[in-house]
């Protein structure tokens, strides 16, 4: 393949062997293909057909959901063969941006780990969505705006550019705002709009924190403003960095940003709830402050603090606020809040060590529990979230104390809801134990034990807001018509299964999954500042 | 609104006006690459066109050429005709890579494939926000009867 | 022109943030949002100014080393981006709006509560 104009551009692919050209050229797909599927999908829908006699739904409305679910898994697939490659970097249309400003995408590991997060955690939803949409009309509409988000949720871990970062995470939050009203009831169309209200001031935030950062460097790609920050004036960068981590604490839902989410994600239909809690607070809000504040403001200890009173705030508002829930989905929200409030905080212990100059072992350590808990929370809040859509379809309710025996009624659904319980509260040999288990013993070894107990302390809390689930809804006696309710559709049981599949595996696995996943993605954080200068500096 | 439309001054000036505003709209898309303005720009002109034409004849009158799915697929079409001209660049080096020869400065046809985004652009644009206003109107707020998208 | 027009911007942005934060009526709000927005690209545009700096528009007859100072163009192009992801919200907000009506019969944020706990 011959290279653009761009003579840098160039060289960079004399520099890397054919093997990493193919790559590179297979990771714009992963945005590509749900984009143009979209819009295909819409096309579809609206050409004008014969009315079908019983007024059932056209050919092409139909075969909007099969396509979407077929698009997403190609995603999944590339998004695996990425991993084995090491893909250099890549310049759009050939301009490099070390003398002209150019566009660049970014494919390491960190960007690799995200990306398989978000496709498999899409493939779950949409082969759910099969069986859970039939209650709606106009399901090719959801095809296209889910097709969107996920395209958006792709385009933001790949961008290493900052105003292409907030592009496609305005993308994605416009697409979510509508898919979170996709009911058009009352409650849902509330729960939007103040969604909406909350998104669209944390972006200004955001789009604020790159016009400041712009104006001290004059660059917008994170390589060059990571190189060109230190001699910039400190009280500017300040102010930028308050501005970028107050917006994207509010897109992660860290207390105090956390008003939207107990609304939001109750009240989105439940595919939707579950890519929501699943991908679109980690990859708009948690891998994005984790790039900029590791890899571009560099891990100082002002930013290492914010980060962990952040994480140590959500951790525990956030678990006791889910303690007191009856609503299924409510409980299971609150408690994202507090799951992410681990992660954050893990990453802001990596930040201290590294700030002051401690073992990057141990830092290493602190990154790589986080990061596998993201992984993780990804994997068991979507089982989560899609079996209680499972169980509001058979039973037609969501407060816990009008269910009751349903591990005899729906087997297949309970046996999967108990595996993502057990995940969440952090039982052996589930990988959410293994994840909370290296979370502790890092906080413990970079020198904060009361954080240590503290996290100790919510998993506790945790475990025992889920035994309250389980008893209320899987076990104990059925309330009223709950005892006549039926298995759920094999669509729906087969998205569970995957899932469940995942949790079971993340554990037993973990030696494997560390090698080739989570510890590249650590390196890059470890890296700090330098982490994105090679091949992009001229 | 009356669905009717408006009186028959409104209607005479709007249908001399509209053309020109149409075609001010696509030559501010075309030259994109030369002057300010670009596909959005030229976009929104041409709904705003589309929109005049609404609101002075009336929606009922409208309703059989601008309709509801003709502004989905139009829309949809600009869309993936610009995700086509980035695709096409794979056949020159890369993703997005423009094919086309980057030409003089000041011709019209000149500046790579930013010619054909900026049409791609203006098709969508236009296509959209005709679509957007069609579907807030045909909301009824006093009463309950309403169409909706 | 000096730092007064840069504390104007933000005191665009205070307005804006204030009328989400205190205002009931929803229209109101959705103003307030289109405030704060407005005053964030007003933000990015000054940044790409250059004291005497004309329009970064070569003309016929003009070569590229002619033109000695110019803003700077690469604020200009993110603020038409901010606009149409601005104009992109603006849309779903309204037709929110529009909706919420339906459903609730007002207009009046404070009694559109009926999500608790």
């Amino acid at each position: 393949m011959t290279p653009g104009r761009d003579p840098a551009a160039r060289r960079a692919a004399d520099r890397w062997p054919e093997k990493g050209m193919q790559m590179e050229a297979i990771v714009p797909l992963l945005v590509v293909l749900p984009l143009g599927a979209a819009f295909a999908i819409v096309v579809l829908a609206s050409l004008p057909t014969r009315r079908e006699p019983g007024g059932s739904v056209p050919l092409g409305q139909r075969a909007a959901l099969p396509l979407a679910a077929i698009i997403v898994a190609a995603n999944l697939a590339i998004s695996v063969r990425l991993l084995g490659g090491d893909v250099g970097p890549m310049f759009i249309g050939g301009w490099s941006p070390g003398k002209t400003l150019g566009i660049q995408m970014i494919c390491d590991g960190l960007s690799k780990l995200m990306a398989v997060t978000i496709n498999l955690v899409a493939l779950a939803s949409i082969i759910f969505a099969k069986a859970y949409m039939r209650r709606f009309t106009k399901v090719w509409l959801f095809s296209s705006l889910f097709l969107l988000m996920t395209a958006a949720m792709n385009a933001v871990v790949l961008a290493g550019d900052l105003f292409n970062l907030f592009v496609f995470l305005e993308v994605a939050a416009i697409a979510s705002y509508a898919l979170v009203a996709f009911g058009c009831e009352a409650e849902e169309l509330e729960a939007a709009f103040k969604y909406l209200v909350l998104g669209t001031v944390g972006s200004a935030f955001i789009l604020l924190g790159v016009a400041i950062l712009y104006s001290l460097t004059g660059q917008l790609n994170m390589a060059m403003v990571a190189s060109l920050l230190p001699k910039a004036g400190s009280s500017a960068v300040l102010l930028a960095a308050a501005a970028l981590i107050a917006g994207l604490a509010l897109k992660a839902a860290m207390v105090p940003f956390h008003a939207w989410l107990p609304d939001a994600h109750p009240s989105a239909p439940a595919p939707i709830s579950a890519m929501l809690s699943g991908v679109l607070i980690k990859a708009s809000g948690v891998y994005a402050l984790a790039r900029v504040v590791f890899n571009v403001f560099g891990p100082t200890g002002a930013y290492a603090t914010v980060l962990m009173v952040l994480g140590a705030v959500s951790m525990v508002v956030g678990v006791f606020l889910a303690v007191g829930q009856w609503d299924f989905k409510r409980l299971l929200a609150y408690h994202s809040i507090s799951q992410m409030g681990y992660v954050v905080l893990a990453l802001g212990a990596a930040a201290a060590v590294l700030a002051r100059g401690g073992e990057r072992a141990v830092a290493g350590l602190c990154l790589f529990g986080g990061l596998f808990h993201l992984f993780n929370h990804a994997a068991f809040k979507s089982l989560l979230f899609l079996s209680s859509g499972s169980i509001e379809q058979q039973t037609g309710t969501r407060q816990l104390k009008e269910m009751g025996g349903l591990s005899r009624r729906m087997p297949v659904t309970s046996f999967c809801c108990r595996v993502g319980a057990l995940s969440i509260a952090g039982v052996p040999p589930f990988n959410g134990f293994f994840s909370k288990l290296i979370i502790i013993i890092g906080l413990t070894l970079a020198g904060y034990p009361l954080l240590a107990a503290l996290a100790v302390l919510v998993a506790l809390m945790t475990l025992l807001s889920f035994i309250k689930v389980q008893r209320y809804a899987l076990e104990g006696p059925p309330q009223g018509s709950i005892a006549a309710v039926t298995e759920a559709p094999a669509s729906m049981g087969i998205a569970l299964a995957l899932l469940a599949i995942v949790c079971i595996a993340g554990g037993l696995a973990m030696g494997p999954l560390r090698e080739h996943l989570f510890a590249p993605a650590g390196e890059i954080l470890l890296n700090g500042r330098f982490a994105l200068g090679t091949g992009v500096l001229p | 609104m009356n669905q009717g439309g408006m009186t028959l001054i409104v209607k005479q000036t709007a249908r001399l006006v509209s053309g020109f505003i149409t075609v001010f709209g696509i030559h501010i898309a075309l030259t994109g690459h030369l002057t300010p303005g670009g596909g959005f720009a030229g976009g929104v002109i041409l709904a705003a066109a589309a929109v005049l034409i609404v609101l002075s004849f009336g929606g009922a009158y409208c309703s059989r050429l601008l309709t509801g799915p003709a502004c989905h697929i139009a829309d949809s079409a600009g869309a993936m005709m610009f995700l086509l001209v980035a695709i096409l660049g794979y056949l020159v080096g890369g993703f997005f890579v423009s094919f086309l020869p980057q030409g003089n400065l000041f011709h019209l046809v000149s500046g790579g494939t930013m010619p054909l985004s900026n049409l791609a652009i203006l098709v969508k644009v236009g296509a959209g926000l005709a679509g957007g206003f069609l579907a807030l109107s045909a909301f009824r707020l006093a009463s309950g009867a309403k169409e909706g998208d | 022109m000096g730092t007064a027009i840069y504390v104007l911007t933000f005191g665009l942005l205070v307005v804006g943030i204030y009328a989400v934060v205190a205002k009931k009526n929803i229209i109101k709000i959705i103003v307030g949002l289109l405030i704060v927005d407005y005053a964030i690209n007003m933000l990015l545009v000054l940044m790409g100014y250059r004291n005497g700096g004309g329009a970064p528009i070569l003309v016929p007859g003009e070569s590229q080393a002619q033109m000695t100072s110019s803003v700077d163009p690469l604020p200009q192009a993110m603020v038409l981006t901010s606009i149409v992801i601005g104009l992109g919200l603006t849309a779903l907000m309204v037709a929110m709006a529009v909706r919420l009506y339906e459903k609730y019969g007002t207009f009046d944020m404070s009694r559109i509560r009926r999500l608790r706990g």
